[in-house]
């Protein structure tokens, strides 16, 4: 098997998925310059949702093909996390648009601890299995293989993206999103509401997070209560490596950091002799994130020298 | 108006008076609780005497020098496992305490600076997210530290840590003082309190000190605070340190508590809980700190009891307390953030410029 091209379709395939997440960081960002902590937590609720409209589906009705099950889970869960992602913004964050920066931070610490707990209670602390409803086909490329799976990641993230970059660029909703993320007050004056375009990013960014979320189910095959988390801190620090407020920056960051990932992982035993595993994988993400702050603290597409503190 | 000096204030008791009533209610403390309780409870009051300590010390960084520090956790892990490799059987070591602490607070306090110094040019968001990469990468290799060299044994932690003992006084066991019985928890209790009184008194020297008002300044408003003369890089490296030093302190004084320590300890949620105990209580305010790191430490213990609530309410319980009690701080944490933005008890300052920010 050639490791080289595995880790190289591994990284891709991983590397789309926190480019959907990191994409409703940065746009978040962008406009509001808050971190939305909880952003991770809606992939996990999406995943979770999902999950459970496909196992009842597939248990009610097993004649029904694959796509059309993941289609209906898709289709319950988008509007789950779009409500989701709405709330938040209506409780938690606009309340405190004006406060000091720690305040939304603190709130949307305590909405990621909420929507955990609340997942934990609906759906158990144990693992849960993605139910076998996905064609299980394997290509086999040059001694890698593909998985049916993880090519319907890669056309399906990369379609979103660019129907994201049309509506960012070409509708009138991208404009006014462009241009309160340029400047709130003068966007405001130019007739834009404000608060109606930082509702629909949020909207935006859910509905991403939601498809982000049955994708990473479907890749590792099991969700979990826990799984936000981390996914949401590698899809920001992906954010940051591209340059946070920066959509293309987003895309870019999230390939690059799961290609990192996935091939820091493959070579690191050899590399270091075998002193560190594949058991480090989860360091890389930070040691990107830190380098990239250190020493390009704009990110790879960010405008340098604008000074965001 | 001023007082006539000659005449007696009468209506508040005197200084020496207030000071020798808390010390003897502080004194009591253990007693009282464990008699109207139970045991566990002083149990929690070791702890949160410990969280005042390290909320007491993250207040340097975040709320006198204005760095968000979302990875202090690591410090204190730093100190917990310093302390474990020199008093446990880990590596054979059993140094005494006195020797072994300020070395956990040390090593501590330069890892403080080593993260302290690239990030010096970082504010605010980016701050926090670098210090929270640097907090899980401390963890992940305490994780994975035991192959193929074991250092911290990986996972399972490291057991059997040394208590703290003074010459064959042992601190864990129960002895005879002046013809009462002091068990191990209240004698801890004892030792909690006179590192947590140490560390209150160098917070307050610190607040009114050049120093202190450097932070201040720095926080306030970075460049101003360089343009009068402040070597803005030192001051933040010595916030970082002196942070990092009771971190590591609060973890060497954990490990010689609990006996065990394991990564579990020192995962983002402890940081992130730390952080919530001074902001909640009141950023930059020594008295705020204290009350939110005491109410944090104590409210998912006291919210086990909506197991009893529930079968009042409903006769029977739906839903394990144990998992209702995250759900309910997560509530909590929101709502105090929405509604006393400031805290429960601000520093006057603090709670100017919030008024300032509500006109």
């Amino acid at each position: 098997m050639d490791i080289f091209l595995q880790q190289l379709i591994n990284g891709l395939v991983l590397g789309s998925v926190y480019a959907l997440v990191a994409l409703g960081y940065t746009m978040v960002y962008g406009i509001l310059e808050l971190i939305n902590f909880a952003h991770g937590e809606i992939t996990m609720m999406g995943a979770m949702v999902a999950l459970a409209v496909i196992g009842a589906l597939a248990l009610a009705a097993p004649g029904l093909p694959g796509v059309l099950v993941l289609g209906a889970g898709l289709a319950v869960a988008i509007p789950v996390c779009v409500a989701l992602g709405l709330v938040i913004e209506r409780v938690a964050y606009r309340p405190l648009r004006h406060a000091p920066r720690l305040a939304p931070l603190i709130t949307a610490i305590g909405v990621s601890i909420i929507l955990q707990n609340v997942a934990m209670l609906i759906w158990g602390k144990q693992y849960i299995p993605f139910p076998a409803v996905l064609p299980q086909g394997r290509h086999a490329i040059h001694g890698a293989t593909i998985t049916d799976v993880q090519i319907a990641i890669l056309l399906l993230a990369t379609g979103i993206m660019l129907m994201l970059i049309l509506v960012v660029q070409k509708t009138r909703l991208g404009r006014a999103m462009r241009a309160t993320a340029q400047s709130r007050q003068v966007a405001s004056l130019m007739g834009v509401d404000a608060n109606r375009v930082i509702a629909a990013t949020f909207a935006i960014g859910s509905a991403l997070a939601a498809v982000a979320g049955v994708m990473v189910s479907a890749y590792y095959g099991l969700a979990h209560y826990y799984m936000g988390f981390l996914l949401g801190l590698k899809a920001f620090s992906a954010a940051v490596l591209g340059g946070i407020g920066n959509l293309g920056g987003a895309m870019l960051g999230g390939l690059l950091l799961g290609l990192i990932e996935s091939f820091g992982a493959g070579y690191i035993g050899d590399l270091t002799g075998g002193f560190l595993g594949s058991n480090y994988q989860d360091v890389f993400a930070f040691f990107v994130l830190i380098a990239v702050l250190v020493f390009r603290p704009s990110g790879l597409l960010g405008a340098r020298g604008v000074e965001r503190a | 108006m001023r007082a006539v000096s000659n005449v007696p204030d009468l209506k508040t008791p005197p200084r020496w008076l207030a000071f020798s009533l808390l010390a003897l209610g502080l004194a009591v403390l253990p007693f009282l609780v464990d008699a109207g309780m139970g045991r566990s409870w002083v149990r929690l009051l070791d702890l949160a005497l410990l969280y005042v300590i390290l909320a007491l010390g993250l207040n340097i960084v975040v709320g006198y020098a204005g760095l968000l520090d979302l990875g202090y956790v690591a410090f204190y892990a730093l100190g917990a496992y310093v302390y474990a490799w020199l008093a446990s059987p880990q590596f054979g070591l059993h140094l005494p305490f006195w020797a072994v602490l300020p070395l956990g607070a040390a090593l501590a306090a330069l890892f403080g600076v080593l993260l302290g110094a690239p990030t010096l040019r970082l504010r605010g968001d980016y701050l926090a997210i670098v210090t929270l990469g640097f907090g899980e990468i401390i963890r992940i290799f305490m994780n994975n530290l035991n192959a193929p060299v074991n250092i911290t044994n990986g996972p399972q932690g490291i057991n059997l840590i040394d208590p703290v003992r003074l010459g064959s006084f042992d601190l864990s066991q129960s002895h005879q003082l002046f013809g009462y019985t002091f068990t191990g928890i209240h004698l801890t209790y004892y030792l909690f309190l006179l590192f947590t009184l140490m560390v209150i008194f160098i917070s307050m020297r610190l607040e009114d000190s050049r120093i202190g008002r450097a932070w201040v300044a720095i926080r306030e408003d970075e460049i101003a605070a360089a343009a009068t003369g402040i070597n803005t890089r030192n001051l933040k490296l010595l916030a970082f340190a002196m942070g990092a030093t009771f971190g590591g302190l609060a973890g060497g004084l954990f490990a010689s508590f609990q006996g065990f320590i394991s990564p579990e300890s020192f995962n983002l949620m402890e940081s992130i809980m730390i952080l919530c105990m001074i902001v909640l209580g009141g950023m930059g305010h020594i008295p705020g700190v204290i009350f939110g790191a005491v109410v944090l430490t104590l409210l998912p213990e006291a919210l086990r009891y909506t197991g009893d609530w529930q079968r009042e309410l409903f006769g029977r319980i739906y839903v394990d307390p144990a998992d209702l009690r995250m759900l309910l701080f997560g509530v909590a944490l929101v709502a105090v953030m929405l509604y006393r933005p400031a805290g429960l008890l601000p520093s006057t300052r603090r709670r100017r410029e919030f008024a300032d920010a509500k006109g």
